[in-house]
């Protein structure tokens, strides 16, 4: 297994996918001729050329619907935004078209179109820079909602995204581009609605997504040098829920802490603890607690930025609580 | 400015001409009993725009395109879609919510699609339509095909940012699409002085984003043919976008519940006598083409297609409740409840 960058496996799954299907082309602001804001499309217009690797003005709400009449009529574009912030300004051409044109046309016109880019807060940023955005998506009926915390799992999932007949928000996180990892060799693809443990463990759940994993992990070998062993699960489709295996741990564990980089109100971890009460609340031992960003706007002053986000002290603090019964 | 020359089909010939006038008269008489359904009570419910005085924008322009072209207008859709050869069974069983409707009773009035016609919808959200267009030609572009795609929305529009992000991309990339706008002065209830810094909407759409741009009294059917029929040839060319400002006027209000204060008083009656219908009539009684009798004869056939198309979709079954779920994604819908 080669071990890669996490923006180099998004390049390789989007020039193997482009190599293997005359539709798909990669269009958005800087992707061409300076190679990508944060290089993941590095190389690939000399590779493929002007026609299928597009610059673009800086006009999200346009580019955005130009990629769904693209879908509407036989391609398969990737639009990529420079980061999802900007997604804010074309929200009404993926809620209001890519999402419900297979409704509205009585299943007649399909979608099949990737909108990626990073996201999170990356440092520094400040408010408009760093929002997280997957809870607005994962709202939409119509939309699937894609996060990889992984090389391995960028590559195989947006290849597996990009081969949807579905519209797909891909989340990458502007921190983890250069992490590197071990993705497997050949054709990889990673199954659209699948969550994967990371850590198997008897005594709490921990269930988080994209960069939020690390500090996760970092937690449960904390936890476990203090006896208590953590199931970790990175859901890595966050729309639809892979149900059935958060229901299995919990089951097994009866407690759940949610980690995510979100808001808390309304966040993804606010719909994650209600399906799972929905259909396991007699096998929790304990109210299912989250660990997400503080309710404020993300500021610019580091310290201040860093004492908002999902750390492993927080993390290890809230698995404390919920194993009352056993402290 | 680039002269057609290509066009498969004539700008005008008696057929076409008897035709366009029948596809206007099925228009109008479709829009007056939707009208009339639509007062009655429950029978169509939501917003309804309807498209009568305007009949030979869709019609006109429509009608020089060809099958492989694509056709994506905003949310008054009645009128494109049955210029587009949409059946008045399914538009009328859509507007009654019925699993036969063009949308299977989820779109409604101002979602009609029909994918065999090339026709990408009825668009609700002022603007939103205009990049997806772009794209459809992009599409045609990158294929290597010579399809255009023509995209209607109202004055409004036109204060969207959508459509300036759409017409720079658009002319920037020679893209085949052909912008209309169909002006008929207002902006719902305001009138266009009011909502636009320019009147001369050449000027704001079309110089500013060098795309070759018309004004054009929309009320002669054939000068909207020969328009179009130009644009699409630069289109097809590889010249790229054009931009045509009809002006029209609708008859009836912005939609169901417009009590039309912000018309001036007789302006109404003053456009009636203006009325496109009546005057493609007389012009084509004037060629020779049609006399009093056939005429009559056609506002029969007419009305009894838009009977039929009423009891066509009030004996259709209602859209079931188990497709609240479908149709939502191509892969299995999993509602996250």
């Amino acid at each position: 297994m080669a071990v890669i960058a996490y923006r180099e496996a998004l390049n390789q799954a989007m020039s193997e996918e482009m190599e293997r299907d005359e539709r798909v082309f990669l269009m958005g602001e800087e992707v061409a001729e300076y190679d990508g804001a944060y290089k993941v499309s590095q190389g690939m217009l000399a590779r493929f050329g002007s026609r299928r690797i597009i610059d673009t003005p800086i006009s999200e709400e346009g580019f955005a619907g130009m990629g769904i009449g693209a879908a509407m009529v036989g391609l398969r574009p990737i639009i990529e935004f420079m980061t999802f912030s900007f997604s804010l300004v074309a929200i009404d051409q993926i809620v209001n078209n890519a999402a419900n044109m297979r409704y509205m046309s009585g299943g007649q016109f399909s979608v099949p179109i990737v909108f990626r880019g990073s996201s999170g807060m990356a440092g520094c940023l400040a408010a408009t820079h760093s929002h997280r955005l997957e809870a607005w998506f994962a709202h939409v009926p119509g939309l699937t909602v894609v996060m990889p915390a992984t090389p391995a799992d960028a590559k195989g999932l947006l290849k597996s995204s990009i081969r949807s007949d579905d519209p797909v928000v891909f989340i990458e996180h502007e921190v983890l581009y250069g992490d590197k990892g071990e993705v497997p060799d050949g054709e990889h693809l990673v199954p659209i609605g699948k969550a994967e443990i990371r850590r198997v463990g008897s005594d709490v759940t921990l269930i988080t997504y994209s960069r939020s994993l690390k500090a996760t992990m970092a937690a449960a070998e904390i936890l476990a040098s203090e006896g208590i062993e953590a199931e970790v699960i990175d859901l890595r489709t966050i729309r639809p829920l892979d149900l059935d295996t958060l229901l299995e741990s919990v089951c097994k564990t009866h407690r759940a802490v949610i980690i995510e980089e979100d808001w808390p109100y309304c966040g993804l971890g606010a719909g994650i603890s209600d399906r799972i009460m929905q259909k396991a609340f007699d096998e929790l031992d304990a109210p299912i607690r989250r660990v997400t960003t503080k309710d404020a706007p993300v500021p610019y002053n580091r310290a201040l930025e860093a004492s908002m986000l999902p750390s492993v002290d927080r993390v290890v603090a809230q698995v404390r609580d919920v194993m009352y019964s056993k402290l | 400015m680039s002269q057609a020359t290509t066009e498969a089909k004539p700008v005008v010939s008696k057929h076409q001409s008897l035709d366009w006038l029948r596809q206007m008269l099925l228009i109008r008489r479709f829009e007056e009993q939707s009208y009339k359904l639509y007062q009655m009570g429950g029978k169509i419910g939501g917003f309804c725009h309807l498209y009568s005085g305007q009949e030979p924008v869709a019609v006109g322009s429509i009608g020089v395109l060809r099958d492989d072209d694509f056709v994506i207008t905003a949310y008054r859709d009645h009128g494109h879609a049955l210029a587009r050869g949409m059946g008045p069974n399914e538009a009328m069983a859509e507007l009654l919510g019925r699993y036969t409707g063009c949308s299977k009773g989820k779109g409604g009035s101002m979602h009609f699609f029909d994918a065999a016609k090339g026709f990408l919808g009825g668009h609700a959200i002022v603007g939103s339509h205009i990049p997806v267009a772009a794209g459809v030609a992009f599409a045609s572009k990158y294929q290597g095909k010579d399809s255009v795609c023509i995209c209607y929305f109202g004055d409004g529009a036109m204060n969207q940012g959508s459509l300036h992000e759409a017409f720079n991309m658009a002319s920037l990339w020679k893209l085949p699409v052909i912008y209309v706008v169909e002006n008929n002065m207002m902006s719902m209830g305001t009138q266009l002085h009011r909502h636009s810094c320019l009147i001369d909407l050449t000027v704001r759409c079309g110089t500013a984003y060098g795309i070759p741009g018309y004004s054009i009294d929309a009320n002669d059917i054939e000068l909207v043919a020969e328009t179009t029929r130009e644009c699409a040839a630069r289109a097809r060319a590889g010249d790229g976008p054009s931009f045509i400002e009809m002006k029209t006027y609708r008859f009836r209000g912005h939609s169901m519940s417009d009590p039309a204060k912000y018309r001036t008083k007789g302006e109404l009656e003053d456009a009636k006598t203006r009325d496109p219908i009546v005057a493609y009539e007389q012009l084509l009684k004037e060629r020779g083409w049609i006399d009093d009798d056939a005429i009559e004869a056609m506002h029969e056939a007419v009305k009894l297609e838009i009977e039929e198309s009423i009891a066509f979709a009030e004996a259709s079954e209602p859209t079931p409740l188990e497709a609240l779920y479908q149709d939502i994604t191509v892969a299995h819908h999993i509602p996250q409840e």
